[in-house]
C-alpha cells in the first residue's frame, strides 16, 4: 500500500470548472500534440466535405460521360474518370456524406444500446448480468464480418441494414467495456459515499457512474467509427448494402478493382485512400479525445 | 487433464447452440417470403410451393427449428440453385483452400509481428519501436481489399513478379493428390517441385494481404503486452537476482507477454475470417469466401446460409482450441476450470 | 552533520557498503526531477542498517540505486556508491549481473507480484542458482529444496513444484527470502518486506530474517515507515526526508535523543505505548488540549444482534461437466464472513473493532452502514430496526443521514470528476434545497471543521495531497450532522505524521459535535488512543472484548495476546 505524504501532488493553480475550463484544457491539448491537432483538423475537413460536399463538387458525381470514360488524373479530372466517364473527385467527395452517415449512425446506436446494457450488467450483476452476457456471446461466436453479411443478406440490401448489422457486430464490444468498468466502479468507495448522500441506485448509475467511464468509452467511439466505415465499405466491396450508382467509397473501389489488372489505377486508388484517411484519423481522434474528457488529465 | 478439457469442451456447447438459432432465425426473417428466397428469382409458381414444403415453412417455428436441425445433424446445408449440387458438398470442396489461404496468412503474420513486438518493447525508443508503433497504427487503418488491389497493381502490373491473380494455380498446372487439400503440403509430399513453385507464387500475395491486415494488431499487442510485463515487480526481482537479459527476457517476461497475446487471436481470427472473404474476392481465390459472395451476387440463397454456419462453427471451434492452448501455458486457469 | 551522526558512521568494522554523495535524477514530463540528492550512507560488515522515512523521502529509490536497477528515467548524476572496494557505478553489466544475487540480494514488499506467477516457484530458486553457481540441473533442485527448507518451509520437495498464487502471503515472502539467500550474498537488502502482511506474519518473516542473516554474518539494510519496526531490528537508522539524509545515528541513541527537527516530529508521531493524542502532535504546535469529553449518557446508540454474513461457494462446476465430468463434490458449507456477532455502541462513546485482514470487520461495518443487507440479524439504531429494511431502499430513508462513513482510501473515495466542494455538499444536495451562496457557505464551515484551506475547495482530487483528500472525505460525513461515523482504517493510507494530525482532528470533532464512532482498524496502537472500548474479531467471530485498557494492557484471549506481542514499537 503506497502512503500519501501532505505534500500536494499537482502545481498550485486551482481548477476552474464549467465550460470556460473545457474549453480551456482543450486547447492545452490540441497545443501539446500536434498528432492529435492534425487529426482534428482531418475531421473537420471530412465533416466540410460531407456537409458541403455536393453542393461543391465540379461535376455531378452522377452524370456519365462515355465519351471521356477511363481517363487518367488531369487538369480536368483531378482524379480521372471510371468506366462510364463519371468524374472521380466528385464522386469521392460526394460519398463522405453517404460514409459519415454510416459511421456516425452505427456508432451511436450501439453506444446507447451497448453502454446502457453493459452499464446496468456491471452495476445490478444477477440476471441481467447474464442474459446480457448470453447475448454478447453469442454474437462473438460469429467471425463478426461474416455476422454482418448474414444479417444484411437476410434483411436485405440497404444502408439502414448496415447501419443495423454494423451496430449489432459492435455490441459485445461496447456491452462488454461498460459492464467491466461499471464493475469496478460499483464497490468503490465514492460509489457507497453516494449511497451514503441519499442517492438511488438509478441516479448514481446516471450521475456517477456514467460520467466516469465516458474517457474510455470516448476512445471506444472513435475507433469503432473506423471499423464502421472499413465493415460497411467492405460490404458493398462484396454487393451488399449500398448499390450502384450511388457514390460510397466501398463500391467504388469494387467498380475500380477490375481495371486494376489492365493498368487504370486511379478508379480504385483515390476512394481506398480516402477510406484510409478517414480511418486513420478516427484512430488518431480517439486518443485525443480521451485527453480532453478525462479529468484527471486537467493542470 | 481430461476433466479441464472436458470443461473447455462443454462451454462450447453453448456457443453452438446459440450459433445454429441465430442462423436459423437469420433465414426466417427475411423480407417478403422466404420460399420465393430460396427457390431462386426464376422459380415457377409450383417450385415455390415444393420449396415452401420441404423448409417446411407452414409449420409453427419450433418444428421449423427441429427440422433444421435434424438435417444439419444429416449435414443437410440445403441445395445450391446455381450449381444444383448440394452446399455441403461444395463449401468442404472449397474450404482447403480458404484453409490454407488464412492458415500461411497468419503464420507469415505471426513470425513477423510478434518478434517486431517483443524488440520494440525491449528497446523502447529505437528505429524498430517507432517502425512498430507506426505498422500499428496504420495497419489497422488499411481496408484488406485495397491493400490487395495495390499489391496486385504494383507486383503484377507495374513489376511483373507476380503472377494474374486467377486462383490458385496457373492453367499450365494441375492440382496435386488431394492428401490435405492445402496444394503447398501435398505437391511436397508427392515431391512434384514444379506444382508447388506454382501453387506458392499464386499463394504469395494474398497471403502477404492477409498477413499485412494481422500484422497491426498483434504487434500492438505483442508490444503492449511485453512492456507491461517489463515493468512488472516479478522482473524487476529476477533484475536483482542477477540473471541473464536473454532468461529474463524469454523465460520470464515473454511466457507471461504471450498469454494476452493469445487471447487476442481470438479476436484476430474473427477479423482473419471475415478479411479472407475480401481477399478471395480480390484474388479470385476459390474459397468459400467467394463461393458465398458469388451466391450473393446471383440470389442464391442457401449457400450463404451455409457459409454463415461453417464460418461460425470453425470459430467456435478455433476458440476452443486457442482456450485450450492458454490452459495449458497458464497454471493459474486449472483453478477456476 | 551533526556530532551524533559523525560518531555513529565511524564505525568499528570495516564498511561493505560506501554510498558517498549520491544524486539520483529522473526524467519526468515535467522536467527532470531529482529523488535524492547528497546522501551519505555506510553500512559495516555484519550490521543492521535501517533507512527510515515517509514516503516521497527516496529510501527505496537508493537501494534500487545500490543495486543499479532504477528505472529506465532514472540515472545517477553525481555520487559514488563502493561495494567491497567495487564501483558500483561505473560497473558493466557483466559485473553486475555477477554482484546481482551472488553478493547482493533484495527483496520486496509485495511478495506474490514479485515472483513469476506462472513458473514453480522451486523452478525460479534453480534458474538463480544456475546463473551464479556452477552446478548441474539436478544438483540446482537439491540446493533449492534445501534453500525452501531453510526459510521453514514444510514440505519442502512439494511446494517445489507449487505456483505463487497456491501460496499465501507469508509463505510467498519466504520464498522471496530463499530466492534472494540462495547464493549466500553478503548483503540484504528488504524494502518494507513487511508490509501488506497480516501482523502476526510481519513478526514471523522478520524474525526469519534476522536469524538467516545473523547466521551468515550477512549485513542487511531495512527499508521501512514504520519506526517499531526499525527500533525492533536495527542496529543504525539513518532517516531520510525529502531526497536528503536529515540523521544517522544509533538505534538506541536516535529514539531517545532525535536530534534533528524532522527526526523529532517522525518520533513523536509515532503511536506508543503511553503517548496520548495530544503527545502526538509536534512540540511546536500550538493547539489547545485535548477538550474533556461529556460523560456517556448510557443510552444504547447501536445495537447489533446475532449478526451473520453468508457467501455461497463458487461453483467449479458448470452445468454441462455434470454430465461429462466426475463424480461431483458434496456441497460445501456456505463461507461465513461474519459469524453470530453482537455489540453496542452507546452515545458519545468511541468503539474500536479490531482485526487481521479476513476477519470480518469490514463486511460488519458494511452492514451496520446498510450498504450491504446481512443474511441474518438485527441492526437497531437509536431504538429503530433498521435492518429490516434492504440496503437499496435505505438510501432514501431519513435515517440515512444519522449514519454516515470514512473510507479507507481517500483517493478511491471521491468522485473523481468532483471538485472537493462538490464531494462535500453531495449528501446535503440529496436531502434539501439550499440556495447556492447557503450551500457554498456551510461547505466552507465544514471546510473550516476539518482544517481543509478554502481555496483547496475548487480542486479536483488528484491535487490534492494524500491529507488533503482525507479531510474531504471526513468533510462529507459530517455535512449531514450525523450521529454515528464509522471510520473504515482512516489513517491506514496516510504517512505518520498526517495520521497524528488527523486523529486528533477526528477526536476535537467527536467531542465538539457530539458524535459517536465506530472505529475499525488492524493497527492496535492507534486504537489505544482513540477507543473507549474494544472488540477483537477473528475469522467473522468476536474474540475479546472489553474496555481498551481491559483488551490492551491485559488480554484474556490468547489471539489478542498475540496480536499485541506482534506489534514492534519504539523504545518507550
Amino acid at each position: 500500500m503506497t502512503t500519501l505524504s501532505e505534500a500536494p501532488a499537482e502545481t498550485k493553480k486551482p481548477a476552474a470548472s464549467g465550460i470556460m475550463a473545457m474549453v480551456r484544457h482543450t486547447q492545452y491539448v490540441l497545443a501539446e500534440n500536434p498528432v492529435t491537432a492534425g487529426s482534428f483538423a482531418l475531421f473537420v475537413a471530412f465533416l466540410i466535405a460531407a456537409i458541403l460536399g455536393p453542393s461543391i463538387v465540379p461535376y455531378d458525381p452522377l452524370a456519365s460521360n462515355t465519351m471521356a470514360a477511363l481517363q487518367a488524373p488531369s487538369a480536368q479530372h483531378w482524379f480521372g474518370t471510371d468506366q462510364l466517364g463519371r468524374d472521380i473527385f466528385s464522386r469521392v467527395i460526394v460519398a463522405t456524406r453517404l460514409d459519415m452517415t454510416i459511421a456516425i449512425a452505427s456508432v451511436v446506436l450501439v453506444f446507447i444500446l451497448g453502454g446502457f446494457a453493459g452499464i446496468a450488467a456491471g452495476f445490478y450483476g444477477g440476471w441481467t448480468d447474464r442474459i446480457i452476457g448470453r447475448i454478447s456471446d453469442t454474437i462473438m461466436a460469429f467471425p463478426l464480418f461474416v455476422l454482418a453479411m448474414g444479417i444484411v443478406a437476410a434483411l436485405g440490401n440497404t444502408v439502414t441494414n448496415i447501419v443495423v448489422a454494423t451496430a449489432i457486430i459492435n455490441f459485445p464490444l461496447y456491452a462488454r467495456l461498460a459492464r467491466s468498468e461499471a464493475n469496478i466502479r460499483r464497490e468503490a468507495g465514492f460509489v457507497h459515499a453516494a449511497r451514503l448522500s441519499g442517492n438511488s441506485d438509478p441516479r448514481i448509475l446516471l450521475c456517477f457512474i456514467l460520467p466516469n467511464i465516458m474517457p474510455l468509452m470516448m476512445v471506444q467511439i472513435s475507433l469503432t467509427m473506423g471499423y464502421a466505415i472499413l465493415n460497411a465499405a467492405g460490404l458493398s466491396f462484396i454487393g451488399l448494402g449500398v448499390r450502384p450508382p450511388t457514390p460510397e467509397w466501398g463500391i467504388m473501389v469494387a467498380e475500380g478493382a477490375a481495371f486494376i489488372v489492365s493498368g487504370e489505377w486511379w478508379i480504385a486508388f483515390f476512394p481506398g485512400v480516402a477510406l484510409m484517411l478517414a480511418v486513420f484519423c478516427f484512430n488518431l481522434l480517439g486518443d485525443g479525445l480521451r485527453d480532453i474528457v478525462d479529468p484527471q488529465r486537467r493542470t | 487433464m481430461l476433466r479441464t478439457i472436458g470443461r473447455r469442451v462443454a462451454t462450447a456447447i453453448p456457443s453452438l447452440i446459440g450459433v445454429i438459432i441465430v442462423t436459423f432465425l437469420l433465414t426466417r426473417v427475411l423480407p417478403g417470403d422466404t420460399a420465393s428466397f430460396f427457390a431462386g428469382p426464376a422459380a415457377t409458381p409450383q417450385a415455390i410451393a415444393e420449396v415452401r414444403k420441404q423448409l417446411g415453412l407452414d409449420r409453427s417455428l419450433p418444428e421449423q427449428f427441429a427440422s433444421y436441425v435434424v438435417n444439419l445433424a444429416k449435414g443437410d446445408l440445403g441445395t445450391s440453385l446455381t450449381t444444383g449440387r448440394p452446399v455441403v458438398t461444395e463449401i468442404a470442396a472449397r474450404l482447403p483452400a480458404s484453409a490454407e489461404l488464412t492458415l500461411l496468412g497468419l503464420f507469415l503474420s505471426l513470425i513477423i509481428a510478434v518478434p517486431l513486438g517483443i524488440v520494440a518493447a525491449v528497446r523502447q525508443g529505437s528505429w524498430i519501436d517507432h517502425t512498430c508503433r507506426i505498422v500499428a497504427t496504420a495497419g489497422v487503418s488499411l481496408p484488406v481489399f485495397f491493400t490487395g488491389l495495390i499489391f496486385v497493381y504494383v507486383f503484377y502490373f507495374l513489376l511483373g513478379w507476380s503472377p494474374a491473380p486467377l486462383g490458385r494455380l496457373d492453367v499450365f498446372n494441375s492440382p496435386p493428390p488431394a492428401y490435405t487439400g492445402f496444394y503447398l503440403i501435398d505437391a511436397l509430399v508427392v515431391r512434384d517441385f514444379e506444382t508447388f513453385r506454382a501453387a506458392l507464387s499464386q499463394i504469395t500475395l494474398p497471403a502477404i494481404t492477409l498477413a499485412v491486415f494481422s500484422l497491426a494488431p498483434i504487434a500492438r499487442i505483442t508490444r503492449a503486452s511485453m512492456l507491461a510485463i517489463l515493468a512488472a515487480e516479478f522482473i524487476r526481482t529476477a533484475r536483482a537476482s542477477g540473471l541473464k537479459s536473454s532468461t529474463i527476457i524469454m523465460t520470464y517476461a515473454f511466457r507471461n507477454a504471450m498469454l494476452p497475446v493469445i487471447t487476442t487471436l481470438g479476436m484476430v481470427f474473427s477479423f482473419l475470417l471475415g478479411a479472407n472473404v475480401l481477399v478471395e474476392k480480390v484474388f479470385a481465390w476459390p474459397g468459400i469466401g467467394s463461393y458465398a459472395v458469388e451466391a450473393l451476387i446471383a440470389s442464391d440463397f442457401a449457400p450463404v446460409q451455409g457459409f454463415v454456419l461453417t464460418m461460425a462453427i470453425l470459430y467456435v471451434l478455433i476458440n476452443l482450441c486457442i482456450d485450450l492452448l492458454y490452459s495449458a501455458i497458464d497454471p493459474r486457469v486449472k483453478v477456476e476450470g | 552533520m551533526t556530532a551524533s551522526s559523525t560518531t555513529a558512521n565511524a564505525t568499528t568494522a570495516p564498511a561493505i557498503l560506501e554510498v558517498r554523495d549520491l544524486t539520483i535524477e529522473f526524467a519526468t514530463r515535467r522536467g527532470t526531477v531529482r529523488a535524492i540528492e547528497h546522501v551519505d550512507i555506510s553500512l559495516a560488515k555484519g550490521e543492521t542498517l535501517g533507512i527510515v522515512g515517509e514516503s516521497g523521502s527516496g529510501k527505496s529509490v537508493t537501494s534500487y540505486a545500490v543495486m543499479r536497477i532504477l528505472d529506465r528515467a532514472g540515472r545517477i548524476a553525481e555520487g559514488s556508491i563502493m561495494y567491497s572496494g567495487i564501483d558500483v557505478v561505473a560497473a558493466d553489466d557483466q559485473e553486475l549481473r555477477d554482484l546481482r544475487g551472488r553478493e547482493m540480494a533484495m527483496i520486496f514488499q509485495n511478495p506474490r507480484a514479485a515472483l513469476n506467477p506462472i513458473r514453480q516457484v522451486g523452478r525460479q530458486i534453480e534458474d538463480v542458482l544456475l546463473e551464479h553457481v556452477q552446478t548441474t540441473r539436478a544438483e540446482a533442485k537439491q540446493k533449492a529444496v534445501e534453500a525452501l527448507q531453510q526459510v521453514r518451509i514444510a514440505r519442502p520437495e512439494e511446494r517445489y513444484h507449487a505456483y505463487p498464487f497456491e501460496l499465501s502471503g507469508g509463505m510467498c515472502q519466504r520464498i522471496v527470502i530463499a530466492l534472494a539467500l540462495a547464493c549466500r550474498p553478503q548483503l540484504l537488502i528488504a524494502d518494507e518486506p513487511t508490509t501488506g502482511l497480516d501482523v502476526t506474519t510481519q513478526k514471523a518473516v522478520m524474525d526469519l530474517v534476522v536469524e538467516l542473516t545473523r547466521e551468515r554474518a550477512m549485513s542487511t539494510i531495512l527499508i521501512t515507515h514504520d519506526l517499531g519496526l526499525a527500533a525492533t531490528y536495527c542496529d543504525r537508522i539513518v532517516v531520510m526526508e525529502k531526497g536528503k539524509v536529515v540523521e544517522t545515528a544509533l538505534s538506541k541513541d536516535i529514539f531517545r535523543n532525535p536530534a534533528h527537527p524532522y527526526t523529532r516530529r517522525l518520533m513523536r508521531a509515532t503511536p506508543r505505548p503511553g503517548a496520548g493524542l495530544r503527545d502526538l502532535l509536534p512540540l511546536e504546535t500550538a493547539t489547545a488540549p485535548l477538550p474533556a469529553p461529556t460523560p456517556s449518557t448510557g443510552e444504547v446508540l447501536l445495537r447489533v444482534e446475532g449478526l451473520v454474513k453468508e457467501y455461497p461457494r463458487q461453483d467449479t462446476n458448470g452445468m454441462f461437466s455434470k454430465f461429462f465430468g466426475g463424480k461431483q463434490k458434496e456441497a460445501e458449507a456456505p463461507f461465513r464472513a461474519v459469524d453470530n456477532i453482537g455489540f453496542e455502541v452507546r452515545r458519545g462513546e468511541t468503539v474500536g473493532l479490531v482485526g487481521e485482514s479476513g476477519c470480518g470487520k469490514s463486511t460488519t461495518s458494511m452492514m451496520v452502514m446498510r450498504l450491504l443487507d446481512p443474511t441474518s440479524g438485527k441492526i437497531t439504531f437509536a431504538g429503530d430496526d433498521i435492518s429490516a429494511l434492504p440496503a437499496r431502499d435505505f438510501a432514501t430513508n431519513p435515517m440515512r443521514r444519522r449514519l454516515q462513513m470514512v473510507f479507507q482510501d481517500p483517493t478511491e473515495s471521491l468522485n473523481p470528476r468532483f471538485t472537493a466542494a462538490r464531494s462535500i455538499a453531495a449528501p446535503i444536495l440529496r436531502g434539501e434545497t439550499m440556495s447556492r451562496d447557503a450551500l457554498r457557505a456551510r461547505c466552507e464551515e465544514l471546510a473550516g471543521l476539518v482544517g481543509l484551506p478554502v481555496e483547496f475547495l475548487d480542486r479536483l482530487p488528484h491535487q490534492l495531497s494524500g491529507g488533503q483528500k482525507a479531510r474531504v472525505g471526513i468533510a462529507r460525513a459530517l455535512a449531514l450532522n450525523p450521529d454515528l461515523v464509522i471510520l473504515d482504517e482512516p489513517t491506514a493510507a496516510l504517512d505518520v505524521s498526517v495520521q497524528a494530525v488527523v486523529l486528533n482532528l477526528l477526536q476535537d470533532l467527536k467531542i465538539r459535535l457530539g458524535m459517536s464512532y465506530l472505529f475499525v482498524s488492524h493497527d492496535l496502537h492507534v486504537v489505544r488512543l482513540l477507543c473507549d472500548r474494544v472488540i477483537v474479531m477473528r475469522s467473522g467471530k468476536i474474540v475479546e472484548a472489553g474496555t481498551a485498557e481491559q483488551v490492551l494492557e491485559a488480554p484474556t484471549a490468547e489471539y489478542t495476546r498475540q496480536l499485541i506481542e506482534a506489534i514492534p514499537h519504539p523504545p518507550v
